[in-house]
């Protein structure tokens, strides 16, 4: 019985911390984009516009369910939710500090990339759901795109898996740093188990895994149709694509649903290659940083950090790029990104047979 | 294609670090805001955002903002209402039997005016009726953020004469003209 309390309780403090995240990343995004651009962003809400993002979800709150007379009732309501619920699943297997994990799954991370791909039958839901041309345009061009992108970042996550050996995101972390009963190599030549931090990140472990992690970037920002591969959305165009339609909570829930997608392709990012809840302070002779800054708190701190600092340039990168047309998108996949992918996992598999373990 | 792709990923490099100078530039306002100072140009890095009600940018004392009349060195010539190319000044005048006053330059005022109305939201602001003025008592002052709910708020009334007093003058009027009328007859 208690376990159950226990499930309902992480679910809650999962929830509300994308909330509180969601409500935080809205408030950045719009500051960035402000300053970058030489303005100002929100200021008259609160202390520089601080409750800006309470105010407007208050506002979403509040609004009624408008449904178009012509749309697929069942399918209109029913696609926030399932894009949302794919996200938020998403994170039960996620990894937060040494032995704290919503739950270790053996295969979590297949499980991830198979959840999150529900999110596209979502939003084709609230495309075809609405009933409106712009709507479905925008589902369409998502989907292609999110089916598309998965290719090239599911491959690029098998070339770090190859170097790890397990799907289990907790072994993947722990692999990464000092915890880690394998033997690590800096670059395949210098042993770093016992001295961790930076220098024992998969990035680090086999030097290919930089390329596989770009590509993967770039993947994540196709999946969370985010700048510049924001056509789904794209305002100039198609209204704001899939979700013209909604307003209200039901809109709530596709902004929740993006912004929580950016936290989680940033943090299945991390842990894959970035080292996960592992502290960037290496051992040091005597000087134990790495082994000092490891524990339940440090870990929930670093992998924090580094999320949010991915997150910090997924937006960033958002104000700065201009969109791309279809199919320098579709280009951009097939014909750069997977043959890429491919590379590196073949040379995950070489790394693997002739230097880790030979 | 692997130049091209190169290509993208330096000018995109190029692009985030533009964007990523302008996030830390943005610590700092812009420090000039009045462009009739000398290095006004040299002080314009940051953010270039006005808060406006709470921050202004100056503006010259007379420029084209809301016209304004100084009735009592008004002569009610008629003149600006003429110039005006959107006919937004409507005057009427009432005869005076004798000489009112003087304005303020020693011109001579015969007439009261009735009704001395300016439609705001008809005015384009092209100055032209200062032009013509003989006294310049009609002005273009700095005011420029006047709003207002109901769209007749904006026809600015000048004229400060009430309604008895615009009977009373025009009696007089109507009796000096038929005394006039009567000695003509006679």
């Amino acid at each position: 019985m208690n376990f159950y309390i226990i499930y309902i309780l992480v679910a809650i403090i999962l929830f509300s911390f994308l909330a509180a995240f969601t409500l935080f990343a809205v408030y950045a995004e719009r500051k960035v984009a402000g300053f970058v651009q030489d303005r100002l962003g929100p200021m008259e809400t609160g202390k520089f516009g601080s409750l800006q993002t309470i105010a407007d979800i208050l506002k979403l709150l509040q609004k009624e369910f408008i449904s178009p007379a012509n749309s697929d009732k069942l399918l209109f309501a029913a696609a926030p939710v399932v894009v949302f619920v794919a996200v938020y699943l998403g994170f039960a297997a996620m990894p937060w500090a040494p032995d704290l994990a919503p739950a270790a799954l053996n295969l979590g991370l297949f499980y991830v990339i198979a959840i999150i791909s529900i999110e596209a039958i979502g939003v084709l839901m609230a495309g075809w759901g609405s009933n409106n041309k712009f709507s479905l345009l925008g589902s369409l061009r998502a989907v292609a795109q999110i089916v598309s992108y998965e290719i090239p970042a599911g491959l690029a996550l098998i070339a770090a898996v190859m170097i790890t050996q397990t799907l289990n995101m907790q072994e993947l972390t722990i692999n990464q740093g000092v915890l880690s009963n394998e033997r690590l190599l800096f670059l395949g030549l210098w042993d770093v188990s016992k001295v961790g931090g930076f220098l024992a990140w998969n990035i680090f472990q086999a030097p290919h895994l930089m390329l596989a992690y770009i590509i993967y970037f770039i993947a994540s920002l196709a999946e969370c149709n985010r700048a510049p591969f924001d056509i789904p959305e794209a305002e100039s165009e198609l209204v704001s694509g899939y979700h013209t339609e909604y307003g209200g909570l039901r809109f709530a829930f596709f902004f929740l649903a993006e912004y929580c997608m950016m936290f989680l392709v940033s943090m299945i990012g991390v842990v894959l290659f970035l080292g996960g809840w592992n502290t960037p302070l290496p051992n040091i002779g005597t000087v134990k940083l790495a082994e000092w800054t490891t524990g339940m708190w440090w870990g929930i701190a670093w992998i924090l950090i580094k999320t949010l600092l991915i997150v910090g340039l997924q937006i960033l990168i958002r104000w700065t790029l201009p969109r791309l047309r279809v199919d320098q998108l579709m280009s951009l996949c097939w014909k750069v990104l997977t043959p890429l992918a491919f590379l590196c996992m073949a040379i995950s598999g070489v790394w693997r047979i002739m230097v880790m373990v030979g | 294609m692997l130049k091209r792709t190169l290509h993208a990923f330096i000018t995109a490099a190029k692009g985030l670090s533009l964007t990523l100078k302008h996030l830390f530039a943005a610590r700092k306002a812009r420090e000039e805001l009045d462009i009739k100072q000398e290095n006004y140009f040299e002080k314009q890095q940051g953010v270039t955002t006005i808060q406006y009600p709470k921050q202004e940018i100056p503006i010259p004392e007379i420029a084209r903002y809301q016209l304004d009349v100084e009735i009592d060195d008004c002569i009610v010539c008629d003149l600006c209402a003429k110039a005006c190319p959107v006919d937004c000044i409507d005057i009427e005048a009432i005869k005076a039997t004798e000489v009112i006053g003087k304005t303020s330059d020693g011109s001579v005022k015969r007439l009261y005016a009735a009704k001395f109305d300016i439609d705001m939201a008809k005015c384009m602001y092209c100055g032209l009726c200062t032009v013509v003025c003989p006294t310049e008592c009609i002005t273009m002052t700095d005011n420029y953020d006047r709003s207002f709910a109901k769209l007749s708020d904006l026809v600015y009334e000048f004229s400060e004469m009430s309604e008895a007093e615009i009977e009373e003058k025009r009696a007089a009027l109507a009796r000096s003209q038929a005394e006039k009328e009567a000695a003509k007859r006679k």
